[in-house]
């Protein structure tokens, strides 16, 4: 166990450090942070002032060494924009778009898995079979489109709820929520339901096909044998073994709703850090690009340990031991 | 995840159009609130320093918290803000008279406070765009008496009055270096303008509530919420839904609606902005973005040649693509400047739409088949500016220049334009100081960086008669010789066919039905001039 925890933090280790190397390039390749930056009406002494403030004015290599030793010391640079430390940015915006992400993935296992289990339970009642077309919706709409729907009808249309931003805010361990006032439920709803779409209508089809391939299983029909009521046979036995897919997707799905919520983000004009890594990717904010991605390399790689884990619960015949 | 911008952009809009303007139930006239205003911004404000980064969205909000000696009025001509009145009191010395008001802190602004935000200008850290270049040309400052400052300048400088109006004046009260920080936390944001600092919320919105001991009229808004709501087609919706009451920005493809909504109104104005191409006079030996009609390799530059760049300007309908493209949001034009500003030209008009003469021309010019050419433009940058290229490029083709056009994000296009890699390219230039000399210096004068003259001068236009002309005219003290002498090298400029001048854009706001905006020509945001109707 520990042999296989070490080796996976040493995995993740290396793909950070390429993946800084990759960014520095890019955004090199790309063009110069000053030529967004800077004022039109700047002369050329003012630009190379300002080029050598933000430390563009050395080798690409001796930006990179600067760059490493700060890492190594928890410093990974001031935002250009900004003039605030990367990471204190990025975690300033993290808890927003934490808690889209989290009532998303919560909204994929409340609706997604009922519904998933129903329609494979009854796959040829009519509600099962409208579940099973809603579901192709669900993950064929572009997200922009339907979220720009929702405004319409629930804002504008219908005016229940408020079109954009994250509401009033309440304090929590030193943090500030939205979903702990009305106001900010109100406001979470609908980009909440946008980002979480995709993923039910994928948890649905998981859970369906799951159900409607464990059915005629043996363990199924020897569970009936033996007299278990019906529901214990679904809840239990049956749950069991499709939950394993299940949980696989989910834990990528919520990585992915954290890493890549820029549109919901953007169209519900929510201050997370999609937002965030969106608008410093317009201004090649480097900083902020860099800590945000590393960050989100940690977060898969902490997302998958979890997964393993879970598996190890769910499934007992699963072994983290390296030797395997 | 791959995100096709542009396309989202574009079918977002379609959306509204198609849709939401229909419904626009729900903005009534709520009249209990009335002292509350919510505005939703289109680009996001990044810091509350007013030193730290040259910035529009930045300046915008600059102008509720603080004032300056000078301010612009809506039409960017200069008019008393703390200063009440300047003069030149000798070549080098002008004299600023300020007037009484208070900090929000209660303190007094004196010519004390003039001094200190004079010297802290230039020691912000990490500024990645600093306010110096407003405050450079001041090399000395002598404080008369507390409501009389002196500054010099190094030789004669006209433009000082109009360059303050970029700079705003903060509290010695706060301590020598203030940090940003500071700023954006809320505790050394404290000016003389209309409106105090409540929240900075990075990336959402700012909250302000009313100055109550402001020096000029009473602001009509007790607590204002400044939200940054990017996108387009959402900024639109959050109007229609009242959870705003005013935007910013508004898209030209949601106006037409907007405009016959009974419950919207409209305020615009003709812009400082310019939409121009530049065309490459640096590259005498040819360049790559232009060949022959055939594909061949040219020996020499075409576009060095007046007639070509005159024929080039004449076969753009510039009418056309101010009123299909750009849906009326711009009108046509062949200066720097909108009609009423000062140095504007008054008899040069947008070049006229004139194929058979631009043929001929060419042909004038050895050209007879044309050539080939490369237009190059941003495409999230400006307005539209994808389509005005597209536009643009089939203009040219059609006089018998074969026209490829290339548009790209600005993050890597415009390295590459100020890298003289283009034959022909789209820019757009917002003149913040409201006269020509600031266009010219930058754009037309020869590149020069001793002299800081020619900064964005990314065609690397020369002219030794128009750069005298633009050196003499930036020392003339008397207003009225100063304009003769602009307007006599913007039309020298124009004339040389310097760059090709496309059209000036309208700034366009919406708000619910029962307020109005004094439009600016400088696109900023001013809570304070959002007024409800009597």
């Amino acid at each position: 166990m520990t042999t296989w925890l070490l080796r996976r933090l040493i995995q993740a280790l290396f793909v950070v450090l390429a993946m800084t190397v990759i960014v520095f390039l890019g955004v090199n390749v790309i063009g110069n942070p000053i030529d967004i930056l800077i004022s039109p009406d700047a002369d050329q002494a003012e630009r190379a002032r300002a080029i050598a403030a933000l430390g563009l004015d050395k080798p690409l290599w001796q930006q990179y060494l600067i760059f490493l030793r700060g890492a190594l010391l928890g410093d990974l640079g001031r935002s250009f924009v900004f003039n605030e430390p990367a990471l204190q940015l990025i975690a300033g915006r993290m808890p927003a778009t934490m808690e889209l992400a989290v009532t998303a993935v919560l909204l994929s296992v409340f609706v997604g898995i009922p519904l998933g289990l129903y329609a494979g339970l009854h796959p040829d009642g009519i509600v099962g079979r409208a579940t099973m077309a809603g579901s192709i919706l669900g993950f064929s709409l572009p997200s922009f489109w339907v979220g720009l729907m929702l405004i319409m009808v629930f804002a504008v249309q219908l005016g229940w709820l408020p079109s954009t931003g994250r509401g009033q805010t309440a304090e929590l361990f030193g943090i500030q929520w939205s979903f702990l006032t009305r106001d900010g439920l109100a406001h979470m709803a609908m980009p909440a339901f946008n980002l979480a779409l995709g993923s039910i209508a994928l948890v649905l089809r998981l859970t369906r096909a799951g159900v409607r391939e464990n059915l005629p299983m043996d363990y199924v029909k020897f569970a009936r044998a033996k007299g278990l009521s019906p529901n214990r046979v679904v809840f239990v036995h049956v749950m069991k073994n499709i939950l394993i897919p299940v949980v696989t997707v989910l834990g990528l799905q919520f990585g992915g709703l954290i890493a890549f919520s820029v549109v919901t983000e953007s169209v519900f004009a929510w201050p997370g850090m999609g937002k965030l890594i969106i608008d410093s990717i317009n201004v090649l904010d480097r900083p902020v690009i860099v800590a945000y991605l590393m960050m989100i390399v940690f977060l898969f790689v902490f997302i998958n340990l979890l997964v393993d884990l879970l598996y190890t619960v769910l499934d007992p015949r699963v072994r983290l031991d390296s030797s395997q | 995840m791959r995100v096709d911008w542009t396309g989202c952009r574009a079918a977002t809009l379609a959306v509204i159009v198609a849709l939401g303007i229909t419904a626009a139930g729900s903005i009534t006239g709520q009249p209990a609130l009335a002292q509350k205003l919510a505005i939703g911004v289109a680009a996001p404000v990044t810091s509350i320093d007013p030193h730290y980064h040259t910035l529009s969205p930045n300046q915008s909000m600059a102008s509720q918290i603080f004032n300056r000696l000078v301010d612009m009025d809506p039409t960017a001509h200069p008019v008393p803000s703390l200063a009440e009145s300047w003069k030149l009191v000798d070549d080098h010395t002008w004299e600023f008279k300020l007037r009484s008001a208070k900090f929000h802190d209660g303190s007094d602004f004196t010519a004390e406070d003039v001094a200190f935000t004079l010297a802290r200008v230039p020691r912000v850290l990490n500024s990645p765009g600093s306010y110096s270049i407003y405050t450079k040309a001041v090399t000395g400052v002598q404080i008369v008496d507390p409501h009389t400052i002196r500054l010099s300048t190094a030789g004669v400088y006209p433009l000082l009055p109009i360059d303050l109006t970029q700079v705003a004046i903060i509290s010695h009260g706060i301590g020598p270096d203030p940090k940003t920080e500071d700023f954006n936390s809320g505790k050394n944001a404290i000016g003389t303008g209309p409106f105090k600092l409540v929240a900075f919320k990075p990336g959402d919105r700012t909250e302000l509530k009313r100055n109550d001991s402001y020096w000029g009229p009473k602001p009509a808004w007790s607590d204002v919420d400044y939200r940054v709501i990017s996108n387009d087609a959402a900024r639109t919706a959050a109007l229609l839904s009242g959870d705003v009451d005013f935007i910013d920005a508004v898209p030209t493809s949601d106006l037409g609606k907007l405009r016959t909504n009974p419950k919207v109104t409209i305020a615009d104005i003709v812009s400082l902005r310019l939409i121009f191409l530049w065309l490459d006079h640096q590259h005498a030996d040819g360049l790559a973005d232009v060949s022959g009609p055939n594909g061949e390799k040219l020996d020499r530059n075409p576009l060095r040649d007046l007639r070509v760049r005159r024929a080039l300007s004449m076969a753009i309908n510039r009418p056309a693509i101010t009123e299909r493209v750009m849906e009326d949001t711009a009108i046509p034009s062949g200066q720097f400047l909108p009609h009423g500003s000062y140095s504007y030209v008054p008899d040069l008009a947008a070049p006229r739409f004139d194929a058979a003469k631009a043929k001929e021309l060419l042909a004038a010019a050895g050209y007879p088949n044309g050539f080939r050419i490369t237009l190059h433009g941003p495409n999230d940058r400006y307005v539209n500016d994808a389509k005005i290229i597209q536009a643009v490029g089939q203009m040219w083709t059609r006089i018998g220049v074969q026209t490829t056009v290339e548009a790209q994000p600005w993050t890597s296009y415009i390295g590459r334009a100020g890298k003289q890699e283009f034959g022909a390219f789209l820019l757009g230039w917002g003149t913040s100081t409201g006269e020509a000399s600031n266009p010219l210096r930058a754009l037309i004068a020869t590149y020069n960086a001793q002299k800081g003259l020619g900064t964005v001068n990314r065609g690397r236009y020369s002219n030794p008669a128009v750069d005298s002309v633009i050196e003499q005219a930036v020392v003339t003290a008397d207003d009225k010789a100063r304009e003769k002498l602009l307007q006599q090298a913007t039309r020298m400029a124009m004339e040389d066919v310097a760059i090709v001048p496309l059209h000036q854009q309208k700034n366009i706001w919406a708000m619910r039905k029962g307020l109005t905006y004094a439009a600016r020509a400088d696109e900023e945001n001013r809570v304070f001039d959002i007024k409800p109707v009597k």
